[in-house]
């Protein structure tokens, strides 16, 4: 066999990588190389360097090690039944790669993923050596995200976790039957036994030794996981209750949401459908109002008999529409969880609300300038001069924020 | 009137002088005229702006805001901000008021600038100027900023690119970073800069990111809007990966599945092999309803009709996107013919029922002039679910690929098996590649009867081949041979069972 340029090992080994969702590069500690000595820098927040156009952000330089693995799972490009094309990195193609495009401004940083070679050990201490050359030789203080071996040898993992600013682990599928169904040589309770030594060391790393002193923070932009939505028969209800499990027993920073899409060389035991997006969209909308809005996940979906989200409608204003009687809500008077859960309120809009309201009283005009979705709130709140009146009792209140039927394109 | 003149370079530091000087001497903002970009800073023409050290105190929360206006591109920033400092005097709790409309402008005016400011972080791109192995590698980049954002970004790159040395240009101001100094210059002409082999890398990493299942270009606008495009060497990509992503999915849907490469069995030894390790098996499981594929696959327990409905009902319990409902055959469960056609249509999918649409009643008027009856026959379809694509409110017929007709195949066996019939009558090229194996040839394979692991095959075309005919005579003419096919077919079925 030819060997492969380094153009078309990046060409088969980013294709590899596309199926991971996470981009952020965000949460970590602020570095910088000001001082002239290494190249980079990490600000609270993260940047996307670039969209693709499937709408998502490119923000690392996301690849795999390698594609080459010894494990079948079903949903995977890269199962060992496959016959998608294989490459293989060498640690200075890595290395040389990541820091070229990040002088170029491409990038915030690395995603280093990789399929199993040889074994979880072999794997895992490969990946540890790109990160430690980048980090040690080169002085690289860029973001790095390295996705961890679940079976590996857990001081690996402790080492890659000093080294890379987020590690994670792919729950893959939200039910544990379904992970054994569709990815034999994978166990959920490995996984999770991983994520939990994860957790474990994070919380270590920040107590401070009797001298006071901090020690080396662990994956100080915190631990991630993902999981394949539709390819399975989970309903969203337990998606939702995985999610709350996985961010309350192992403080995860993210969990996220892949619609499966098709992919190349496909098993014949899954569907090779359009990926549901909107289904992954409402998901998102879910766990945003589980972490930032005081929703619990059981509320989300329970507006439902078959446990999913609605599809025409955001599950805060579903949850609305099924609670009509708690609203109108006054915005004048209303306590912060109460404003919280009008629809079309974010939570910048409740914090300007509540700043506003402290010097005077607010009016409908008011509410535009601060930045509230009007549309979705009309029916749900009062405030000086502004009253919905029966608005909230219309029987077709839900068809005034569903889509309209649309026509798809032809092409 | 005073008019102050604020110089391209230092604007925020320039206006707030100015700013404090004007508040320290009462002129109220109707008397401030405020010019952008004249020749030196501090220039005052007709009555001179008062300077002073006079000290103004002002909430900080307004420093910050006026430190980022006055980058917006908005000729009227200056005096916006300065008018609003004047209601500040006596307006102490004005900064919070989310409500008011000066401050609405302001703070929008404000995320402009920041959103330009996070723009021109993410946008530049570097292209290599000087030679790898200099002690200080330089780069140099061409950037159009929307706002004059260049002083207020340079720090961003120079904390980022401690270690080489870069340049900033644009067609207002541009910023250079030389040893560890960052100077400002403006009005740099365009630098002329080298190629760069890490772009054809870069356009090779963005194409290949991209998942050709999931386009979103209103996303994408959104957040990389056009107006970039020209200094992104990754942009070159889009229109080419957009044209061609529809083409990718449908080639990966119709790919046939492949067999596993050699090595793949090899490895599965391996690992089943002892001293691997394995996941452990004792882990605890919560009960869940799923559909075990396995189980099926190893040909399961179906003992009678009666459990096969079973599991086909199971089956119909979710639909995939795309598809209908799960439509089993129907028939007398001993029938001697054994009827296979592609998929269900529309009409199939609405009544559950097989051969019910145009289609079927094409088959029912042959079957009737063929002497055939079809209440005598088991009646199936080589794939169970409607597989459509939707055109307005209008389910659009697809014609089934290997993998679906893979997926089926299970189905299909099970029935032959609980059947038994004599004959199969193949119509069509699924049916055809579901029982034969091959789908090629069938005009020329029509009307014959052909051996195979299911039984004896007779093959003839499918009736919607007939109904898509665009004359009405070759349909005529058609239909009239398809007729001679059932009575062939007919004719076999009575030989077979004399």
């Amino acid at each position: 066999m030819a060997r492969k340029s380094l153009q078309e090992k990046l060409a088969i080994l980013s294709d590899a990588a596309r199926y991971d969702a996470s981009c952020a590069s965000s949460g970590t500690t602020r570095r910088n190389s000001r001082d002239g000595k290494g190249l980079g820098s990490t600000e609270g927040s993260g940047i996307c360097h670039a969209y693709a156009p499937d709408g998502r952000c490119i923000s690392l330089l996301k690849i795999l090690m390698t594609n080459f693995c010894i494990y079948d799972c079903a949903y995977c490009v890269n199962r060992v039944s496959s016959n998608v094309e294989r490459a293989r990195f060498s640690v200075e193609e890595v290395v040389t790669l990541t820091l070229e495009f990040y002088r170029r401004n491409y990038i915030e940083g690395l995603f280093l993923s990789s399929g199993i070679i040889r074994s979880p050990d072999d794997t895992m201490a490969d990946m540890v050596r790109i990160v430690r050359t980048l980090r040690e030789e080169h002085g690289f203080k860029g973001y790095i995200h390295l996705k961890t071996i679940p079976d590996a040898d857990p001081k690996l993992i402790e080492e890659a976790g000093l080294l890379a600013d987020r590690v994670s682990i792919n729950v893959e599928l939200p039910l544990d039957a379904s992970v054994k169904a569709y990815a034999p040589e994978k166990n959920p309770d490995r996984i999770r036994g991983a994520m939990g030594r994860t957790r474990a060391l994070r919380d270590a790393s920040a107590d401070r030794s009797h001298t006071g002193k901090r020690p080396k923070r662990f994956a100080p932009a915190g631990q991630s996981t993902q999981m394949i939505v539709g390819a399975d028969g989970a309903n969203d209800a337990a998606i939702l209750g995985q999610s709350t499990r996985l961010y309350s027993d192992y403080k995860l920073k993210r969990v996220y949401y892949s619609a499966f899409s098709p992919i190349p060389d496909a098993t014949a035991a899954l569907p090779l459908v359009k990926p549901p997006l909107i289904r992954e969209h409402r998901l998102y909308q879910a766990d945003w109002l589980m972490r930032f809005y005081g929703f619990d996940a059981t509320e989300i979906t329970a507006q439902s008999a078959d446990g999913n989200l609605d599809l025409a409608v955001d599950p805060k204003l579903a949850w609305a529409l099924a609670h009509r009687e708690r609203f109108p809500v006054d915005v004048n008077r209303a306590e912060k969880e109460v404003l919280l859960r009008v629809p079309g309120f974010g939570t910048k809009t409740v914090t300007r609300i509540l700043a506003t309201r402290r010097h005077r009283t607010l009016r409908w005009d008011d509410l535009a300038r601060i930045g509230a979705n009007l549309k979705s709130a009309r029916p749900f709140v009062t405030l000086g001069d502004w009253r919905p009146g029966r608005l909230l009792d219309t029987a077709d209140l839900r068809a005034r924020f569903a889509p309209p039927a649309e026509q798809l394109s032809l092409f | 009137m005073r008019q102050v003149q604020l110089p391209r370079i230092g604007t925020d530091k320039a206006w707030r002088g100015a700013a404090r000087g004007l508040l320290a001497a009462r002129i109220p903002p109707e008397e401030v005229i405020w010019d952008h970009g004249g020749a030196a800073p501090g220039l005052f023409e007709g009555e001179a702006a008062p300077t002073g050290p006079a000290t103004v105190k002002v909430p900080k929360a307004f420093v910050d805001l006026a430190n980022r206006v006055v980058w917006h591109r908005d000729p009227e920033r200056f005096a916006r901000l300065y008018a609003f400092l004047w209601r500040l005097r006596t307006q102490r709790g004005l900064m919070e008021d989310r409500g008011d409309p000066a401050l609405a402008d302001l703070r929008r005016m404000e995320k402009a600038v920041n959103r330009c400011r996070h723009k021109m972080t993410a946008f530049v791109r570097f292209r290599e100027i000087g030679p790898r192995d200099a002690p200080r590698r330089s780069f140099a980049a061409w950037f159009e900023p929307t706002h004059h954002t260049v002083e207020l970004t340079a720090p961003f790159f120079a904390r980022r690119f401690g270690d080489m040395d870069w340049l900033i240009a644009t067609p207002d101001v541009s910023a250079r970073f030389e040893n560890g100094a960052i100077t400002l210059h403006e009005d740099l002409p365009r630098p002329d800069l080298p190629q760069d082999a890490h772009e054809d890398l870069w356009r090779t990493y963005f194409s290949n990111i991209f998942n050709p299942a999931r386009v979103k270009v209103g996303a994408m606008m959104s957040e990389m809007p056009k107006k970039y495009w020209k200094n992104l060497p990754e942009a070159q990509a889009i229109p080419g990966l957009l044209a061609e992503a529809e083409a990718r999915v449908r080639r990966m849907a119709e790919a046939a599945p492949t067999l596993p490469p050699l090595r793949a069995e090899r490895i599965r030894e391996r690992l089943a092999a002892p001293g691997v390790v394995r996941a452990d098996p004792t882990g605890q499981e919560r009960a869940v309803d799923l559909f075990d594929k396995a189980d099926i696959d190893s040909g399961g327990a179906i003992p009678d009709f009666a459990a096969l409905r079973a599991r086909a009902a199971e089956e119909d319990r979710t639909t995939p996107e795309g598809y209908g409902r799960f439509v089993l055959g129907e028939g007398p469960e001993d029938a001697d013919l054994m009827v296979v056609g592609e998929q269900p249509g529309d009409v199939e999918d609405r009544e559950g029922r097989p051969f019910v649409g145009p289609a079927g009643q094409v088959f029912d008027r042959a079957a009737v002039a063929a002497g055939l009856d079809r209440r005598e026959a088991y009646v199936t379809n080589a794939v169970k679910r409607f597989k459509f694509t939707l055109r307005g409110k209008r389910r659009i017929h697809q014609s089934p690929g290997a993998p679906e007709i893979e997926q089926a195949r299970w189905w299909i066996a099970r029935e032959v098996e609980l059947v038994r019939p004599k004959l199969l009558l193949a119509m069509g090229g699924t049916a055809a590649e579901t029982l034969t194996g091959t789908r090629a040839g069938i005009l020329k394979r029509r009307g014959h009867v052909e051996e195979t692991e299911y039984g004896l095959v007779f093959l003839t075309v499918h009736p919607s081949y007939i109904l898509r005919l665009p004359d009405a005579e070759l349909q005529r003419e058609e239909e009239a041979r398809y007729v001679a096919d059932l009575a062939a077919a007919k004719e076999a079925l009575g030989r077979m069972a004399a």
